[in-house]
């Protein structure tokens, strides 16, 4: 088995979720190098799009902003905010790559406040274009660690909309439907989301943890996919082309 | 009528009417005229104390940093501001206090490179009025504002806490009983954009990303122009397709080569990865950072005085070559 870090088997396996053909809308960081070691194996025709306005760049090195002049480097067109959500709003993005500070069992995000909102504890940026990319795209991935002080019972506010509070929630409140959480990715494992509850749910583990070290770490009760596996290690390609030709600089897997 | 079936508890801190808008558009000075001034005369005309002011770029990326700094060298107070896709231009302006009221889609951060400890302790200190807002959200408000209307719609934001703290309405559509989260145009006082080329008029070329520049041109009641060169406005004529921003939206046009530094300007240069990286780390002190700011911004006379401070044209042309992908000898 090759030798790799987390961040490398998390990126790994949020790229293999990424079909060849499908749009997403992503962000700097792991989801930017899942997406571009996505399409230099399995996904040459996926087409990346950045909220500020860039469609499917031919990226030359790792964005720092989803900005920057980088999103748009041999684009086949440098747009605007609209143009980008409207296209998430017309149905024709099939994933986007969200974090935050904190993530519950329905896969709501929290990436605005921790504590009161009038008097918070700790102030984070808000929004940004999350909560429009969660509504729209037809599936939410998050890349996150696994850690039992981000995936918490209660997120101390809903920033952008998991499945809120269960099922048929999200098209009750306005959102288009058929849309929602798809997957969570961790140092640990790939969580996906239980159709009939819409409760998270462990799918595959990574090469050296248990379904009790991933439950340890989260502070809901997690649910157990049928088929649970482990997850498949990266592979020897994979990672060449990851460390060489995604994020040779290891600004990302380098954390 | 629409039935409301939800409304947000936030605070609608401007004005939607679209008659009192067009009341103020008719009376906009048409004429071609030369608005060429310095930033220290356009700010001081066109930014007031307690005005709504719009930042067009995204963050640190085509931002008009002399005009953020000028602002903040004026003391402009009780301002409100448009925090979305806002980054080292939140910085700058939260640096100073300059306002007590944000719209909120994107605050604090600075995207990858991290959170803004000074931002955030003005943010946490309850001195600003709030109110939530996605990216999204703030540009269909300006989108709004552009049409002549007083509300557009979006399906995103509903049921989330970003909505209960929002000032939107939740209505069902008459034509099929779906759910529509209304959102009230924003027509701001006044706003700054940076762009790359633009006449004494006014008229305006961007290359690159738009953002929500073009919906905040056209929102916003006074605009100030910095551009990285003027071009004659024969220049401008021979092709009007690339003509982003006509003349007649435009009050100032400044003219501020690598205004939108340490922002990355597209075709132009690269963001200054170290400087921005200067100001996050003052900031953790809150005393150094009052002699930061004093350096690069109270005690400097305009924008080229900062330019030089952080290594002038030197330093412009590494952040040249890093946009280009040129690999200049022994260096990044």
């Amino acid at each position: 088995m090759a030798d790799y870090n987390t961040m490398e088997m998390m990126i790994v396996a949020a790229a293999r979720n990424l079909e060849d053909g499908a749009t997403v809308g992503v962000g700097t960081g792991a989801p930017c190098a899942a997406s571009m070691l996505a399409q230099k194996t399995h996904a040459p025709n996926l087409v990346i799009m950045f909220e500020a306005g860039g469609i499917s760049p031919l990226l030359p090195t790792m964005p720092i902003s989803v900005g920057d002049s980088r999103t748009f480097y041999k684009a086949v067109m440098a747009s605007g905010m609209c143009d980008i959500m409207e296209t998430c709003q017309r149905g024709m993005v099939d994933y986007t790559f969200l974090g935050g500070a904190q993530i519950d069992m329905y896969g709501n995000l929290n990436s605005t406040v921790i504590g009161e909102w009038r008097k918070p504890k700790v102030r984070f940026p808000g929004s940004g274009g999350a909560n429009d990319f969660a509504s729209f795209c037809w599936r939410i991935m998050v890349i996150t660690p696994q850690d039992a002080r981000r995936f918490v019972e209660k997120v101390s506010f809903i920033t952008s909309p998991g499945y809120l509070d269960g099922p048929g929630a999200r098209e009750k409140a306005g959102l288009p439907a058929n849309t929602g959480p798809y997957k969570v990715i961790t140092n640990m494992a790939v969580m996906g989301y239980d159709e009939e509850t819409k409760r998270m749910r462990v799918e595959s583990i990574h090469h050296g943890y248990t379904f009790e070290q991933v439950q340890e770490n989260t502070g809901f009760e997690l649910l157990k996919a049928p088929d649970l596996s482990e997850t498949k290690p990266p592979t020897e390609e994979e990672l060449h082309i990851l460390r060489t030709e995604v994020d040779p600089n290891r600004y990302i897997i380098g954390r | 009528m629409f039935e409301v079936v939800a409304q947000g508890e936030g605070p609608l801190f401007m004005d939607p009417d679209a008659d009192k808008a067009r009341e103020f558009f008719r009376k906009k000075n048409r004429s071609l005229v030369n608005k060429l001034m310095t930033v220290k005369e356009a700010v001081s005309k066109f930014v007031h104390d307690g005005d709504y002011l719009g930042i067009g770029g995204f963050g640190a990326n085509r931002i008009p940093t002399a005009i953020c700094h000028e602002i903040v060298r004026q003391g402009k107070k009780n301002m409100a501001f448009a925090g979305h896709t806002s980054t080292h231009d939140f910085q700058i302006l939260a640096a100073g206090e300059v306002f007590n009221r944000c719209d909120i889609a994107y605050i604090i951060g600075l995207e990858a490179r991290g959170l803004s400890p000074n931002a955030r302790r003005y943010m946490e200190s309850g001195k600003v009025e709030c109110c939530e807002w996605t990216n999204y959200a703030m540009a269909l408000r300006l989108k709004a504002a552009a049409m002549g209307v007083s509300f557009i719609p979006g399906r995103n934001i509903m049921g989330t806490d970003t909505f209960k703290h929002s000032a939107v309405k939740v209505v069902k559509c008459p034509f099929t009983g779906k759910l529509y989260a209304l959102y009230p145009a924003l027509w701001p006082d006044v706003a700054a954009i940076h762009v790359h080329e633009a006449d004494i008029y006014g008229n305006c070329r961007i290359r690159g990303i738009s953002i929500a520049d073009l919906e905040l041109a056209r929102a916003a009641k006074h605009l100030i122009i910095t551009c990285e060169r003027l071009v004659h406005n024969e220049e401008i004529r021979s092709n009007p397709s690339a003509t982003a921003i006509p003349y007649y939206l435009v009050d100032a046009v400044c003219e501020v080569p690598y205004g939108s530094y340490p922002g990355n300007m597209p075709y132009e240069y690269f963001s200054d990865e170290e400087h921005l990286k200067l100001w996050l780390e003052t900031e953790k002190d809150p005393e150094e950072f009052k002699k930061f700011l004093d350096k690069y911004i109270y005690n400097t006379k305009d924008f080229n005085e900062y330019l030089e401070l952080c290594g002038g044209i030197e330093r412009i042309n590494e952040l040249r070559a890093q946009e280009k992908l040129i690999e200049l000898n022994g260096r990044e």
